[in-house]
């Protein structure tokens, strides 16, 4: 039986690569428009490489929007969005790590076949070894050969969780991390948050309310009706742009 | 390479994922058997008969069957965002279609292969002499079939109705393939064989303009 030495306490080991350089991420001008409507409007931010940025604000104030334009899946209708400090040679360059509501896996692969796949499908080198890492960081490995469709809600966001660091992304997104997670997920996840944090990696997050991930925020930006209307850099409070007193 | 890479890599995972249902495959068969034999059991044609109505009707059904089998195509992507993490996974999205439409391709084929000794039996109509021919066309239209079905699921998927967008958007498209096909499999089963070279052709060229214009436009497909 070979000694796995990867723990989740380990994080850092595996997720730091040698190919990780600093990136962080420049909205200029970003408008979102779905018809008619605006989702976006002239969002212009500026978040430095190794950030820890929480966005905030009500449901439908764009924060989903913002961070799957972050994440290239939807494309702005204006503006212009870029990631400073991103080498051509970093693993991680233009694709950034991105966990939404759903888990982005597929239901009917095991978890190890899903990661594999992602592996391969971003020319990670050696996508076995890769994913046999991240499955023992999230505490997966012992169900690895489980399909995804009978994992639990804490279990599904940690398999989501590896899906989008697969290929030791620079920049990581999330989109309501603690969603459907009891106590116990919350913790692992702020400090799986906090070590993929402080390994370098700059982390977006969208969240409802103070809890134990918000704790890792070194920047919070609240969102309304599609605009940036306050910033803990612009001088407000990270405790009232959380509960959205920050306007 | 990554974009032959990327291909194989979600071909494996397409087949993988089919042969562990089988749900596509057992519904396409059992389909166009059904329809084989209730065309047989309604029209009770005569052996002259079934060698000029026949093939059209294999391949109607081949085509019905197809916009059931293409239905699900991207429309299971859907269930846990799958396709934005391919997105984000793959540096070429044509990839993406690629996989799905050989596998698509492959699927309808196997199950052409399994139907064609019970059409042959229904029918009466001796297919070996010409097999080679016919697996010919069978591959030509089925990859035509395939190359829009798989495009048009896509774009399907992402709209309201989804479920009779697609049929309704396929089957007048694929009328020329349809029409070719079948003319060109009637002159291979009839009691003098003749290969329609000009039909083959066709039906050659209608999949490579397909596959260019997927190729050229398939990214925006994809865009939510």
């Amino acid at each position: 039986m070979p000694n796995f030495k990867f723990r989740i306490s380990d994080w850092s080991i595996s997720v730091t690569s040698p190919a990780l350089s600093p990136t962080g991420l420049r909205f200029e001008n970003i408008d979102k428009r779905y018809g008619g409507l605006f989702a976006l409007r002239r969002v212009s931010l500026e978040i430095a490489p190794g950030e820890c940025v929480v966005l905030a604000g009500r449901n439908g104030s764009g924060k989903t929007t913002l961070l799957r334009i972050a994440s290239r899946i939807v494309r702005p209708t204006a503006g212009k969005l870029s990631f400073p400090g991103a080498s051509s040679e970093s693993a991680g360059n233009g694709r950034p790590g991105y966990v939404a509501h759903t888990t982005m896996v597929y239901d009917e692969l095991t978890a190890e076949e899903n990661l594999v796949l992602f592996a391969k499908l971003q020319d990670v080198e050696q996508p076995a070894v890769r994913a046999e890492e991240l499955l023992h960081e999230v505490g997966l490995y012992e169900r690895r050969n489980s399909p995804v469709r009978t994992f639990s809600r804490g279990m599904r966001q940690r398999i989501a969780i590896a899906r989008a660091l697969i290929h030791r992304p620079s920049v990581l997104l999330f989109d309501e991390p603690a969603t459907g997670l009891d106590p116990t997920g919350i913790s692992w996840l702020a400090k799986t948050l906090g070590e993929v944090n402080r390994s370098g990696c700059t982390v977006v997050m969208s969240l409802h309310g103070e809890s134990e991930i918000s704790a890792l925020a070194s920047r919070a930006v609240q969102l309304d009706a599609g605009s940036v209307v306050a910033d803990t850099k612009s001088g407000a409070s990270l405790r009232s742009i959380l509960t959205f007193g920050g306007c | 390479m990554s974009l032959l890479s990327n291909t194989a890599t979600l071909l494996g995972k397409e087949l993988r994922t089919e042969f562990r249902s089988r749900e596509l495959l057992t519904t396409t068969v059992v389909f166009i058997l059904v329809v084989l034999i209730l065309f047989s059991f309604a029209i009770n044609p005569t052996s002259e008969e079934s060698r000029e109505f026949g093939p059209g009707l294999l391949w109607l059904a081949i085509l019905f069957a197809a916009s059931l089998m293409l239905q699900p195509c991207f429309l299971r992507e859907q269930a846990n965002d799958t396709l934005s993490s391919l997105r984000l996974a793959v540096s070429d999205p044509f990839s993406i279609f690629l996989a799905k439409l050989i596998a698509n391709t492959l699927f309808l084929l196997l199950t052409e292969v399994l139907m064609l000794p019970l059409f042959a039996a229904f029918y009466n109509i001796p297919v070996l002499p010409q097999l080679h021919y016919l697996l010919l066309v069978l591959f030509l239209g089925s990859l035509g079939v395939s190359i829009a079905g798989t495009a048009l699921s896509a774009i399907s998927a992402q709209a309201r109705m989804r479920e009779l967008l697609l049929p309704l958007l396929l089957l007048p498209l694929l009328t020329p393939v349809l029409v070719v096909s079948a003319t060109v499999s009637v002159s291979l089963l009839d009691r003098e064989p003749v290969v329609q070279w000009k039909g083959i052709g066709f039906l050659a060229v209608f999949d490579l303009i397909f596959l260019t214009a997927l190729w050229l436009f398939g990214e925006y497909l994809l865009e939510e």
